[in-house]
């Protein structure tokens, strides 16, 4: 999993790792707002605090010449809807002299298993428009995960981006501090889009997108950071420690390993076609080696959402035993009593199958149907779903 | 035959002592595994008693090679010291590391990747966060029931554990050479590609299934080079068409991010070299079936 940092946290990454950044500071009241702008002094941007783009046309980034309009600005901007966000923040950024604008980042390169930086002495636009309608603009440049970027490197980055040898020199040092930000707070991408030169000839970083990776938290500060509201269901599942995506359907589904539950989620949504066109409600990864207790929190999770129909148990048990499986569904339905209304279809291989599949019929729930085969179970849950 | 792991594999444990690393070296060890020993340096010197085999631990992977002649390690070892431990591992130029252990941070991944190139790649990774490899009726290093199926005819690359079970599972009285599970993350070792290439030069392997998801574009590249290099039949199957865009789907590396590395572009891609795609596991199991009729 990764995180995107709102536009605040980045500046304020920049500025710890010494990127230079101009001063900006948040504010989530129209009061707050002015406050900033008058601590600030001078022109300040006011900027919604939203992860999405297109805020400037969305009427989220406006320019204030007093703090009384840096207010104004701010109760216009809180509460805008930009494609779905709702700004419940905004940065007030000092205002910058601009004379030319950048672009530069640094990102993970999956394709071939090294970070890769892209670099162009043309920014400000949109870069993937730019990298379309004139790839030689953008230079791209490889980057060993060891040798990462020194100053030589960076030269041969902005250069490669087609900046005069004498600015290159310039933006050098900060591309450095960049790369810093980059390995040091375990990013898989730090994006720059404007990095400027001010007509006193400073280099900053204007605006800034940084993604972390989530599988690095152990070595980072991070449990205060602001971050997405997660759907209810999803908050729920995650204080359990499940791997739960919420989606948009009437099959709920439970599975163990990332892979087998994508490929459920498929299966149910072939057989959903034949059934009214209902469709997986979710994703949840119960794991390897899951006990009863994981497997009744991901039945009480599935059960929470409204629009579940009903649920899918599908578990090949490699190091999940299938009768940990079983009793964690007799435990969850027991603990439901009469609570429980949805029906559930079970398919369990592997592992214990025997005695898993023993302790199901013993129970004989109302509610639970047992199937031989991954595709009979789909099936028999999108029936159940579409009644 | 079968590739990278046969009965001639002697096989160390990173990470040994520790619960994950007891747990499944017991069950390598019941799968019939030649394990020789583990590596921990604060219980160098230690012996481990499982159902009665006695197994030394080493301080490091290259002191367990020269004590034991081990050509394989297994790594159990918490994320926050994986990296080490495949260092370790890359340095002592063991012939084959595989790493099982999931959440190592993507850094840490690429390290140790670029330290793999620079020294000139000697040690085969295999993962992180995979399953492991399996040579069933030879020997498995990981984490792969031992008693799904038997030997026969069949390769099998996978970046999920599950579907690997499951697809060895379907196809249990057919069996196969090796079972590969590369993994579900961003950086790997070891690719679809290099999987199929070994498999293609293995007299065992008759026909291959190769399993992947959303994300990245390994399968992409994987159907380039059938094209290009396989002979042999390639059934494939691809999960994840329902995996909505911008939502990581347990794996870190399953994500579709925009247009790319969607299940629907992956089905394509290995349709147009002529190989055929599941819609489902039964479905690619029931492909295979076909192929090996024809044998």
């Amino acid at each position: 999993m990764t995180l995107d940092l709102f536009e605040y946290q980045a500046r304020d990454m920049f500025e710890a790792h010494g990127v230079p950044v101009l001063q900006g500071l948040i504010a989530d009241t129209p009061e707050e707002a002015e406050a900033a702008a008058a601590k600030i002094g001078g022109v300040v941007v006011v900027k919604a605090q939203v992860k999405v783009g297109g805020r400037g046309k969305a009427g989220g980034v406006k320019v204030a010449k007093t703090p009384e309009e840096a207010r104004t600005h701010a109760e216009a901007i809180l509460g805008l809807d930009i494609k779905g966000h709702v700004v419940k923040r905004v940065m007030i950024a000092q205002g910058a002299s601009i004379d030319q604008e950048y672009y530069f980042s640094v990102m993970l390169d999956r394709s071939n298993r090294t970070f890769l930086s892209l670099c162009s002495v043309e920014g400000g636009m949109d870069i993937e428009q730019l990298a379309v309608e004139r790839p030689d603009a953008l230079a791209k440049i490889a980057v060993d995960a060891v040798a990462g970027i020194d100053l030589a490197k960076a030269r041969e980055i902005a250069l490669a981006g087609h900046f005069p040898a004498e600015l290159a020199d310039k933006v050098a040092p900060v591309l450095v501090k960049l790369y810093d930000v980059f390995v040091k707070e375990d990013a898989t991408l730090v994006e720059v889009n404007p990095l400027v030169l001010t007509h006193d000839g400073q280099i900053l970083a204007l605006d800034g997108k940084v993604t972390l990776d989530d599988n690095a938290e152990f070595r980072h500060e991070r449990a205060e950071m602001e971050r997405d509201d997660l759907d209810p269901l999803e908050a729920k599942a995650k204080a359990w420690d499940l791997n739960y995506v919420k989606l948009d359907g009437q099959v709920g589904i439970i599975g163990n390993g990332a892979g087998l539950v994508m490929s459920t989620l498929d299966v149910v949504a072939y057989a959903g076609e034949r059934h009214g066109g209902v469709r997986p409600a979710n994703f949840l990864d119960i794991g390897g080696g899951a006990s009863a207790e994981v497997m009744a929190n991901g039945l009480d999770v599935i059960l929470g959402d409204a629009q579940v129909k009903s649920v899918f148990v599908n578990v090949f048990g490699g190091i999940t035993a299938c009768d940990a499986v079983a009793n964690g569904i007799v435990g969850a339905l027991e603990k439901l009593g009469s609570a429980a209304t949805k029906p559930l279809v079970v398919r369990l291989d592997g592992n214990n199958v025997v005695e898993g599949r023993r302790i199901l019929a013993d129970f004989a729930h109302p509610l639970v149907t047992v199937a031989e085969t991954m595709d009979e179970a789909a099936d028999k849950a999108a029936e159940l779903a579409n009644r | 035959m079968a590739i990278f792991l046969d009965s001639n594999s002697r096989i160390i444990v990173q990470g040994m002592t520790g619960s994950e690393g007891m747990k499944h070296t017991t069950r390598m060890l019941a799968g019939g595994s030649n394990i020789v020993g583990g590596v921990n340096p604060r219980k160098a010197g230690e012996t481990v008693e499982i159902d009665g085999k006695s197994l030394p631990v080493f301080g490091t992977v290259a002191e367990a090679m020269a004590a034991t002649g081990a050509n394989v390690s297994v790594i159990f070892v918490p994320p926050a010291f994986a990296k080490a431990a495949v260092v370790e591992a890359i340095d002592a130029e063991i012939g084959l590391a595989v790493v099982i252990t999931e959440g190592i941070p993507v850094h840490d991944s690429a390290s140790f990747w670029a330290y793999s190139c620079s020294k000139g790649n000697k040690t085969r990774i295999i993962g992180p966060n995979c399953p492991g490899i399996i040579s069933p009726e030879q020997s498995n290093a990981g984490i792969t029931p031992s008693n799904i199926t038997g030997r026969g005819p069949i390769g099998l690359v996978s970046k999920s554990g599950t579907l690997t079970y499951q697809m060895m599972f379907e196809l249990r009285d057919i069996g196969f050479s090796t079972a590969i599970g590369i993994g579900g993350d961003p950086i790997i070792g070891t690719t679809h590609i290099d999987a199929l290439e070994a498999f293609e030069a293995d007299p065992e392997t008759k026909a291959i299934v190769l399993i992947g998801e959303i994300g990245g574009d390994s399968e992409e590249k994987a159907a380039a080079y059938i094209a290009k290099h396989v002979t042999k039949p390639v059934v494939a199957y691809v999960a994840g068409f329902t995996a909505p865009e911008g939502k990581t789907m347990g794996h870190a590396g399953a994500i579709v991010s925009g247009s790319a590395g969607t299940a629907q572009a992956k089905k394509e891609a290995f349709e147009a070299v002529g190989v055929k795609v599941g819609k489902t596991p039964s479905e690619t199991a029931a492909l295979m079936r076909e192929v090996v009729k024809s044998l």
